[in-house]
């Protein structure tokens, strides 16, 4: 989170707006759920988890079945950690939301991207 | 000091199980694996599972980068040619050398193929890697029948696989008299053969092949009595040949009926190799079974860390994995009179077979075999290893008691500490319940994890899970079954506590009565009890509902989605087709007639699903559930309206029911019939509620199941009118609402309910627990509070926006979704 806020401060500074996207208004992610937004010919999964007061961002391609899906998986969390997680809604496999890893035992690895919300509006980070 | 290198020659099952067991053990070696085949060790023992939808990922046992991590080097498609002893050198067919300490052969075998003239003719095949099944699979498509030599386990599983691949006719080959010779028999493969005509298989026995016919191409069979069988394709399964060839050319002690020799240390006549799985011959038997080629292994990798560890041969016990006929042998299968005394067990009408040979004092079981129903098979496997003494009457053992019920799983906690419960992986009794009692592992999947048991072939899998809660159970821990790691409560318990604190939503629900975030378990399993309480718009809380309930439409392949129009009963006017047709013409629809006849419109985008049902609601359709755990479809036949045998109006009752039912949410669907006759045209008794009319009435069955463990229903009223049949239905559904655990189906609940069918039918027609009246009422406020969810939907600007697949880009469709054209219509890409 502590990186976040920091991006918050720079931003307002306007010194690293030229990696930052604007993806969409805030509420158009739906709460503790994920929606699909278009960057060049890519497609990234960004997601509301209001449970937490987090936002995070993964592509928006399941690995298992190269399926563009996961914006329409379930999140959650998992262990005692309680890891954030998103479930693809077509074999359930589960994916970490910080670090991108497939919790479900297999070899999978998801980008993820950082998040930065700034006026009702949603940033992603591009490198 | 560099390490030394342990060479390993073949990644199949017991070659990559070796480097499991050798990196587990210690980290002083260099290990390096040559395999013949392109791809990492896969999982041989499921490999028909090929045919049926698993894909080479599934099959894997490992991948590239466990071996990356764990710093194998790993050579695929690359076959070790020549071992060079003197230098102690390997050379490939590729042309790498590489230098060892140790040598493992873990080489496995090949299809034994028999001298049989035309055995190099185009359609015949072997059964062993996935090259084999691909290549057969090509074949196939021209193919109308085909055919397996040999009639053993493995014969019997390629039969299966060419019914998988769409044989219209099957043939089974043996030169022996009855099938599976080594493991049944002559009674038990009589009883065999019938089960397996059943799933059209057809048993030639006592056939001695002469020739295969045909130019290029197999044509048919010619065999030694003059008879003649024409096919298309042949799998040739008559036994094993170890692969012993390099080990003979670098002059390693082999058997001449094939094999490389062995000590228990799994050491061959070079100490420095060691042979190990199908390729290693141990006191003139060849093991052609995964679990002790993974014991060998064990063995073989213990020898390398000085650890004291022999191999003392290997139980033989199988149990055929065959869909739709269960077939096991333990023990010594064979013993017979005067040497033993054997009780055998024979159901010709249901297709049962059962033998057990006990010892003449009546204390031992010495082996048996179970055709039909190998239920027992794990518990009598483990009575035969352990020398469990026999009860008084050990017919019980496989016609189960028939005095009071037995506690389940009682006898598991009988064996032995030492007992293997798990072969694969050599997990034993007191490892299951030690996991149980240090580490508190309630669960089978967490027991996998924990101690690998059940990783393998999986037939241990409801013994583990009986030993779990058997230990439970004797600690005195209350067994029951908790949603998942956010709710220690049963969907029973959470249920009666959302409901007694009046709770309307998800986040209260977790912040009351759990913890963590949580999941994709326990998001639509408590989406399900509130809407099972409240009746409230499902879409209200979309995010807590499964991907399927939160679109009201089933994702399929590419990321579309099919539509469902409610059609009750399967009756539908002309106007409503032709709406059907209309919209599925104008929204490239590929659309096909359902098994709950109904039609089915697949390959919808996300964005266009409000404006095609809106399209829909129209015309008078509502939402047909498809997607939900809740109401299907209540099927009819024509009854009296038409059909001359017809004795009720069986499609009024059935749109009746429908009408009522619609939109119910349940902890799993719901699927109910109503025939006008007992014909029974619309199988309602392999539905989770059949009505069958009767000369006075309506006969009413309940907990049936088809899919993938079909179940009839069983009778619970006779010759009732209309008003009691729907009174009994609104109890029995509603008690099924409150009382199942998520995603069990009505057959499941009622085999898992105490006291049965009797009871369930006091419950319902008796009220024996006096809460008839509440469940009638809480259906009539469901009934009374339905609308149709789509209708909501479409009808509410903020809920219709959640359909579109960009938010920053609505009108844009998902431009990654692709089409394919067949028999005129479209058709999703393959993954
Ligand atoms: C379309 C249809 C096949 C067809 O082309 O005919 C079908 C398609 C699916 N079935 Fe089915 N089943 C269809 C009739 C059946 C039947 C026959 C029947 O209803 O008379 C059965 C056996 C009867 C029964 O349920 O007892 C059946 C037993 C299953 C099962 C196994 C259930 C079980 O208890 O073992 C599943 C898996 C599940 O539900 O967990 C399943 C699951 C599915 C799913 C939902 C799988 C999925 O998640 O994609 C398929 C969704 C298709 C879609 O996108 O609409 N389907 N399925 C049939 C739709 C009927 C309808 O109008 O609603
Ligand atoms: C269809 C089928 C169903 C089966 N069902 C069951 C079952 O239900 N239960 C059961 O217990 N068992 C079953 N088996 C048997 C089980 O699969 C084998 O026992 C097991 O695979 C043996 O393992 P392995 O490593 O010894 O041999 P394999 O798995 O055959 O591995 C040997 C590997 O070595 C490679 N190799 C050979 N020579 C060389 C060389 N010179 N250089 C490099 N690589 C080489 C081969 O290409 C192969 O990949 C089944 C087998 C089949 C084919
Ligand atoms: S429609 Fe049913 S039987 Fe057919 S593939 Fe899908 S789930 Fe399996
Ligand atoms: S496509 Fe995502 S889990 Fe299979």
């Amino acid at each position: 989170m502590s990186e976040i806020i920091d991006l918050k401060q720079e931003i307002q500074k306007s010194t690293l707006s030229a990696n930052l996207f604007f993806a969409c208004y805030t509420d158009d992610v739906p709460q503790n759920g994920g929606a699909c937004v278009k960057y060049k010919d890519d497609q990234i999964a960004i997601f509301n988890f209001t449970r937490r007061g987090e936002w995070f961002a993964t592509q928006n391609l399941c690995p298992h079945k190269q399926q563009m899906a996961l914006s329409r998986g379930m999140i959650g969390s998992s262990g005692d950690d309680c890891e954030p997680k998103v479930a693809c809604p077509f074999h359930k496999k589960t994916f970490s939301l910080k670090t991108g890893e497939c919790l479900s035992g297999d070899d999978y690895q998801l980008k993820t991207y950082l998040v930065v919300i700034n006026d009702g509006k949603v940033f992603i980070k591009i490198d | 000091m560099a390490k030394k290198n342990v060479v390993i020659i073949g990644n199949g099952m017991v070659g990559h199980k070796f480097c499991e067991k050798l990196i587990a053990k210690t980290d002083e070696y260099q290990l390096v694996v040559f395999g013949e085949e392109p791809r990492i060790a896969y999982d041989r023992v499921h490999l028909s599972s090929y045919f049926d939808g698993k894909t080479i990922e599934d099959l894997s046992l490992s991948t590239i980068g466990w071996y990356q991590e764990n710093n194998i080097q790993l050579h695929l498609g690359d076959a070790v040619t020549e071992i060079n002893r003197t230098d102690k050198i390997v050379h490939t067919h590729s042309g790498k050398t590489q230098s060892y300490d140790y040598l493992i052969l873990a080489t496995g075998s090949a299809p034994f193929v028999p001298n049989i003239p035309g055995v190099e003719k185009d359609g015949v095949f072997v059964y062993r890697t996935i090259e084999d099944l691909d290549k057969m699979k090509a074949h196939a498509s021209k193919c109308k029948t085909g055919a397996v030599l040999g009639g053993g386990l493995l014969g019997l599983e390629a039969g299966k696989a060419l019914l998988d691949l769409g044989m219209q006719e099957t043939h089974i080959v043996e030169f022996a008299s009855r099938l599976m010779p080594r493991q049944i028999d002559d009674a038990g493969s009589k009883l065999l053969q019938g089960k397996l005509a059943q799933l059209n298989l057809q048993v030639h026995l006592n056939k001695n092949t002469s020739s295969i016919m045909g130019e290029n191409e197999i044509t048919g069979l010619a065999f030694a009595d003059g008879s003649v069988l024409e096919l298309d394709m042949l799998v040739i399964s008559a036994g094993i040949r170890p692969r012993d060839e390099i080990a003979k050319l670098c002059g390693l002690e082999v058997s001449s009926r094939g094999g490389i020799m062995v000590n228990e240390f799994m050491q061959t006549s070079d100490e420095s190799i060691l042979a190990i799985g199908e390729c290693a011959l141990f006191k003139s038997m060849i093991y052609g079974l995964v679990a002790p080629g993974y014991e060998m292994a064990d063995v073989a990798a213990s020898l390398l860390c000085n650890i004291d560890k022999q191999f003392k041969g290997f139980d033989m016990s199988t149990k055929l994995k065959l869909i739709g006929v269960d077939v096991a042998s333990f023990g010594d299968a064979f013993i017979s009179e005067p040497d033993c005394t054997s009780i055998i067990f024979e159901d010709t009408h249901k297709g049962i077979y059962k033998r057990i040979n006990i010892s003449n004092d009546g204390k031992q079981l010495l082996g048996g075999i179970l055709i039909g129903d190998a239920d027992a098979y794990n518990m009598l496997l483990q009575t035969v290893n352990n020398k469990i003494i026999l009860p008084p009457n050990p017919e019980d053992l496989i016609l189960g008691s028939r005095g009071g019920a037995a506690a389940e799983g009682a006898g598991v906690m009988s064996l032995p500490d030492d007992a293997l419960i798990c072969s694969c992986e050599a997990v034993t009794k007191g490892a299951i319940c030690g996991a149980v009692i240090e580490q508190d592992i309630t669960t089978v999947d967490g027991m996998k994890k924990c101690t690998k048991a059940g990783t393998g072939c999986g037939g241990c899998v409801p013994m583990v899970k009986d030993l779990i809660n058997g230990t439970l159970a004797e600690n005195g821990k209350y067994i029951k079954n908790v949603l998942c790691e956010h709710f220690d409560y049963s969907r029973q318990e959470l249920l009666d506590l959302i409901k007694m604190n009046k709770i309307k939503n998800y986040d209260q629900v977790l912040d009351t009565f759990g913890k963590g975030d949580g999941c994709e378990t326990c998001k639509p399993a408590v989406a399900s009890i509130l809407a099972g309480l409240w009746n409230d718009l499902i879409l209200k809380q979309d995010t807590i509902q499964d991907s399927n309930d939160r679109f009201l439409a089933n994702i399929q392949k590419g990321g579309t989605y099919s539509v469902v129009p409610r059609i009750p009963g399967g009756e539908i006017t002309p106007d409503k087709l032709i709406v059907i047709g209309q919209v599925a013409k104008e929204y490239n629809l590929y659309t096909k007639i359902t098994g709950g006849q109904r039609i089915d419109l697949f390959g919808a985008h996300l964005s266009d699903l409000p404006i095609i049902w809106s399209k829909l609601i129209d015309a008078g359709f509502e939402s047909g559930h498809a997607y939900g755990k809740s109401l299907r479809t209540v099927k009819s036949c024509v009854g009296s309206t038409w059909c001359r045998f017809g004795l009720h109006d069986s499609v009024s009752f059935a749109i009746e029911v429908e009408d009522r039912y619609k939109g119910l949410r349940s902890p799993h669907k719901l699927k109910g019939g109503v025939s006008g006759c007992i014909r029974e045209c619309a199988e309602a008794q392999s539905k989770d509620f059949g009505i069958i009319a009767t000369e006075k009435g309506w006969n009413l069955f309940v907990c049936g199941n088809g899919g993938s463990k079909p179940q009839h229903a069983q009778l619970i009223a006779t010759d009732i009118d209309n008003a009691t049949c729907i009174k009994y239905l609104d109890r029995f559904l509603m008690f099924y609402v409150r009382t199942a655990d998520p995603l069990t189906r009505t057959a499941t609940w009622l085999n898992k309910m105490d006291g049965g069918i009797a009871y369930l039918k006091n419950v319902i027609v008796n009220d024996s627990l006096g809460i008839a009246a509440d469940l009638e009422e809480e259906m009539a406020f469901f009934v009374n509070t339905y609308t149709c969810e789509w209708k909501a939907a479409i009808e509410n600007p903020e809920m219709r926006k959640r359909f579109n697949h960009f938010v920053n880009a609505p009108e844009e469709k998902d431009p990654t979704v692709k089409f394919e054209e067949m028999r005129t219509q479209i058709k999703a890409e393959a993954w």
